[in-house]
């Protein structure tokens, strides 16, 4: 599999990881987010977000990791978006399976 | 609730946090914000600055702002940078760049977790020389060169925007460029050794609203510390948060310990305990009175009726302070103008002072000691009253 940072929407099902480079702090409304290597403070704006976030090492695709946070298939779309913006910003790499 | 509002409450620990570590400095610049010069005897040991960073990684602070004084003439300075990274804290620091030899430049550029600011008040030697003090900017721009040449990309050069460099934005921009640094850009707050010079060093109303224009251009590219909220009152929000992060999500360690609201505020009305206390640092941050009642919802005051209140939100607490305005008054650098108007109902010297200066003292200290003659026997004599 490519490492190439994916282009065009976001590929729900291929495999992702955190870069190791990023720290997560848990807050009331999610999380802040640290990029060592780009110096880049983002934020989760849920608790869910930051468990699809987390769940991501351990899943084959993004879109089992989103099962495994309770994100129901409704809701996908919007999470779709948020992986792809922390994709874009390298907050979460495509990974090798 | 919006991510602005949830900062507004405050969080578990602070996303920015300053820390000074030691109030000696080569140089006095005289806007210097901690009144620094002269280290302080009290200042905070080796052991006791890398207890702090462990608390630091326990709250998981991400970085901290290192700056002084100068910092890196602390003789562990090194080794605290290298402890807190090894701690998982990246360091960001502030320097005048008088350490930064081509091999400490090689040494930096090999980490992720450090990154440095060098100081530059002036796009030229002339500008730069006549704040920071003679020199200076040969060793600022040194300090970039070895950077530069060690292929450290994008440190910072840090500008303090003044009226006499306002005009000057893009030559700093050329200058950052030319190094492959990355510019930021602060307001002049009128505090420690500022409050001397802010009359005559705070940008006009005219170069304010060429300082937004500029933001607004060039604005993404740009660092600015969030410093330039209040200028949101002129319509278009800046690039970052726009709010007052004092207590809520930034604060100042100072070289003995003091926790302030935030670096501009060094001031017994923005202390909120020290580090050396019962239950450190994290307790200061989450249940000290101050920073409890900072994160209240806050009473605008007279500009709750205005229109750009919520964009600017009453704008600098620090810079209210120091000259004098009510904290629910307006910013002395208001977009409407009212902070002038503010300003001239302010009793000339009526203004609180910095509780601390650290200034080298520039003229001579006079060794005599004059005797005046005792108003009261008791005043020489602490037993005399009983002694006839």
């Amino acid at each position: 599999m490519s490492t190439e940072r994916a282009a065009g929407p976001f590929d729900l099902d291929s495999a992702w990881l955190l870069d190791e480079r990023v720290a997560i702090r848990p807050e009331r409304f999610g999380a802040l987010l640290y990029h060592f290597g780009t110096r880049r403070l983002s934020f989760l704006k849920s608790p869910e977000l930051v468990a699809v976030v987390r769940a991501l090492v351990e899943q084959p695709t993004a879109r089992a990791a989103c099962a495994q946070a309770g994100v129901s298939p409704s809701e996908m779309p919007r999470y779709q978006v948020a992986l792809a913006a922390l994709a874009a910003s390298g907050t979460i790499l495509p990974r090798s399976v | 609730m919006s991510l602005v509002d949830e900062f507004q409450y405050g969080l578990d620990a602070p996303i920015c946090l300053t820390w000074e570590l030691t109030y000696a400095c080569n140089l006095s610049c005289v806007h210097c914000l901690s009144s620094s010069g002269r280290r302080d005897p009290r200042e905070l040991s080796t052991a006791e600055c890398k207890a702090l960073i462990d608390e630091f990684e326990r709250m998981q602070v991400f970085y901290v702002n290192i700056g002084g004084g100068e910092p890196t003439v602390r003789p562990d300075f090194w080794e605290l940078v290298d402890y807190a990274t090894a701690h998982h804290v990246g360091v960001k620091f502030s320097t005048n760049g008088i350490k930064i030899t081509p091999e400490v430049a090689r040494r930096l550029a090999g980490s992720d977790y450090v990154d440095v600011q060098i100081s530059l008040d002036g796009a030229t030697e002339e500008v730069n020389d006549a704040v920071r003090g003679r020199g200076s900017y040969r060793t600022a721009i040194a300090a970039m060169e070895h950077l530069a040449a060690a292929g450290f990309a994008g440190f910072k050069i840090s500008v303090v925007v003044t009226r006499q460099n306002a005009g000057q934005l893009d030559a700093f921009q050329a200058i950052a460029d030319r190094y492959g640094a990355q510019l930021r850009l602060t307001r002049l707050r009128p505090s420690g050794r500022g409050a001397d010079v802010w009359d005559e060093l705070h940008p006009t109303a005219g170069q304010q609203r060429a300082l937004y224009d500029w933001l607004l251009v060039n604005g993404e590219r740009v660092l600015t510390g969030d410093s330039f909220f209040h200028l949101a009152g002129y319509g278009e929000s800046l690039p970052g948060l726009n709010l007052c992060g004092a207590g809520r999500v930034v604060c100042l360690v100072d070289p003995v310990g003091d926790v302030y609201a935030c670096p501009f505020a060094i001031h017994d009305t923005f202390l909120a305990g020290n580090v050396r206390g019962d239950g450190g640092f994290a307790h200061v941050w989450r249940e000290s009175e101050l920073f409890t009642e900072l994160r209240a919802p806050q009473s605008g005051g007279a500009c709750t009726s205005c229109s750009a209140y919520d964009a600017c939100r009453g704008g600098c607490m620090a810079a209210k302070f120091f000259t004098g305005l009510p904290l629910d008054g307006p910013d002395p650098e208001c977009v409407r103008g009212h902070g002038e108007t503010a300003l001239a109902t302010v009793l000339s010297g009526s203004a609180p002072k910095p509780s601390l200066d650290h200034s080298h003292r520039t003229k001579p200290v006079p060794v005599s000691i004059t005797r005046r003659p005792p108003q009261r026997i008791c005043d020489e004599n602490p037993l005399a009253a009983t002694a006839h």
